[in-house]
């Protein structure tokens, strides 16, 4: 509250800005402070039951609101928790995807940018296409195929169904397309290989788009929660969501609940500490990818 | 546009090779698909070919081990004869219902709210998008701790008055609210930020001359600010449209479609029917439908962005 009141340097930007610091705008700050109070409520929540001891909470709930606190639920994890497990198999899964991606994406960018090559367009439609197909469309047959090969309860089962999103293909021809031409053709008279072009001289140029692209595959494959359900069924194959989901249904009782707690919170601090750095990557590339 | 400057500063020197070179720049040669073939595998083997692959299952009365014996149109008709089919897809439109209109508009009034250079609103930006980060299982994990009877959130501010929390995940009435209650939280994010990038980019003098004219706060949003930003407005809707429909994570951690599959949508009714029950066929029928379903709205936020591309 203490920051409403201080003399912040308005540039005006904004509607508001214009009108300066009315009563209206008073009002609506503080009933939005409110709203966000109500929103970070159940993350507090949380917090706070991670760091009670569970004969207390059983003793009653209003326990929470008062010390003592302790951190035995956060210790209980290192020795007895998969979630270590789970966090490694979730990066090596969202590392995978996301390199692949960036890989394959940005080779076929460049492809369907510069490069002429019988029927390109039509694929490239097709391919936009693509882009309206949900993933239930294709699940079922996806893990029928998958049982053939024998690749459920692998790493390349996890990572494989992603690597055919057209998104990132799209977003990087649009990207390719946005660079001169004049570019190429100077090195194209310069006797350099078409590989050349792409990987010296046109590469370096999409980074911002590899960072817009990355940061999307990465945060969708993380959160992702169907295929690892269905493809990854074995416990030392679970990714994170599928692990936490796991431990999720013994929790009527509450026996350990603030152990329950606590595994959730440290399995959500790693990307909201990233979100927290990188937030301005992650809002473009999510919302990039929303409007498309 | 290569070959003439090519062609007219050395004409006689090395005319083959120059001729080579703009052969490579315009004529389409199959060579040059390598760039996007490797793409093209990954595309057509897990794309198009499960696409096809299941439209050819929802025809077959497939189990998990072979595409079995063809029904022809069998498992559509068993379809629209499941009581518990035809619910889940009124449960799915109800949620649609539910969140879409409350996401579009919290969304619009954050961002109206927060679109200013100031310190607190980049805080609560910062806090609105937070939530959308987190994983379904998480949000699920945090929902049910609050909405849980005897030790939830809920329950315990009910007490501190008295009251009893009414039973949001088991009362029929109320689960397909806590589910929708619990989506608007993680979801709001995106929709708020799609708006603030609308809400900036209206020319700022457009407002000084309201300011001017005296126009109240109503009046300038009514005139300058919903025109400006009404396409943002279907976008958001049509994508919102597209990802409630495809409800699961939540109804599955939460309710696991009960009581009585009054909170089942229709995603995971395929996940039953073909992850529980092995029935891939009818699964597989299933999720035709839905992306029907998905196709229209796809089409129409098609139709949108691009009459908004065309403007810009």
């Amino acid at each position: 509250m203490s920051t409403m009141t201080s003399p912040s340097a308005q540039t005006g930007a904004g509607p508001s800005g214009m009108v300066g610091r009315s009563t209206g705008d008073r009002v609506i700050l503080a009933l939005t402070i409110a709203m966000a109070v109500v929103m970070m409520a159940p993350l507090v929540w949380v917090v706070a039951l991670s760091l009670k001891d569970n004969k207390e909470l059983m003793a009653s709930m209003n326990a929470v609101f008062h010390a003592p606190y302790t951190l035995q639920n956060y210790l209980n994890i290192l020795t007895t928790s998969s979630v270590f497990r789970w966090i490694l198999n979730s990066l090596i899964v969202s590392g995978g995807v996301t390199l692949g991606t960036l890989v394959l994406c940005s080779l076929a960018g460049y492809g369907f940018a510069r490069l002429n090559f019988p029927f390109r367009n039509v694929l490239f439609v097709i391919v936009l296409i693509g882009l309206a197909i949900p993933e239930q469309a294709v699940l079922i047959a996806r893990h029928q195929l998958f049982s053939w090969l024998k690749l459920h309860n692998t790493y390349p089962g996890l990572i494989l169904p992603w690597l055919s999103a057209p998104f990132g293909v799209f977003l990087m021809t649009q990207y390719f397309r946005a660079i001169p031409k004049e570019l190429d053709e100077a090195a194209l008279l310069d006797n350099a290989s078409r590989f050349k072009i792409f990987w010296k001289v046109l590469l370096p140029l999409t980074v911002p788009a590899q960072a817009t692209l990355g940061i999307f595959t990465f945060l969708s494959v993380w959160n992702d929660y169907f295929w690892p359900l269905i493809s990854g069924t074995k416990k030392e194959m679970y990714t994170l969501t599928v692990g936490i989901a796991s431990t999720q249904t013994n929790f009527a009782q509450s026996e350990g609940l603030g152990f329950l707690m606590s595994q959730a919170v440290f399995a959500s601090a790693p990307i909201l500490i990233l979100y927290l750095f990188f937030q301005k990557y992650i809002v473009t590339a999510v919302s990039g990818a929303a409007v498309r | 546009m290569a070959d003439l400057t090519l062609g007219s500063t050395s004409p006689a020197e090395r005319p083959a090779p120059s001729r080579r070179r703009v052969q490579n720049v315009n004529a389409p040669l199959w060579r040059n698909a390598i760039f996007v073939a490797p793409y093209l595998v990954f595309f057509v083997l897990l794309l198009i070919v499960p696409l096809f692959w299941g439209m050819w299952m929802s025809l077959h009365k497939a189990d998990a081990f072979s595409t079995g014996r063809f029904v022809g149109l069998a498992n559509y008709t068993r379809l629209f004869n499941d009581r518990i089919f035809l619910q889940a897809i009124g449960n799915t439109f109800y949620f649609v219902l539910l969140t879409v209109p409350a996401l579009a508009l919290i969304g619009l009034l954050l961002a109206l709210a927060l679109n200013r250079q100031t310190r607190t609103a980049a805080v609560l930006r910062t806090v609105f998008f937070a939530s959308s980060v987190l994983s379904v299982t998480i949000v699920t994990l945090i929902w049910r701790i609050v909405f849980v009877p005897g030790f939830g959130l809920l329950s315990t501010v009910y007490g501190w008055f008295g009251a009893t929390a009414p039973a949001f995940l088991s009362d029929p009435k109320l689960v397909m609210i806590a589910i929708a209650i619990a989506t608007i939280w993680w979801c709001v994010g995106l929709p708020m930020m799609l708006f603030l990038s609308a809400l900036q980019q209206i020319p700022g003098d457009i407002y000084e001359a309201a300011a001017l004219d005296n126009a109240g706060r109503w009046r300038t949003f009514r005139s300058i600010t919903f025109p400006s930003i009404k396409r943002t407005f279907v976008l958001v809707v049509v994508i919102q449209i597209v990802l409630q429909f495809q409800l699961f994570g939540q109804a599955r951690l939460m309710t696991n479609g009960g009581p009585n599959n009054v909170s089942t949508p229709l995603v995971l009714y395929i996940y039953d029917a073909a992850f529980k029950r092995w029935d891939l066929g009818l699964g597989a029928a299933a999720s035709e439908v839905l992306f029907a379903l998905i196709l229209v709205a796809a089409m129409i936020q098609y139709l949108v962005s691009r009459r908004k591309g065309e403007d810009a």
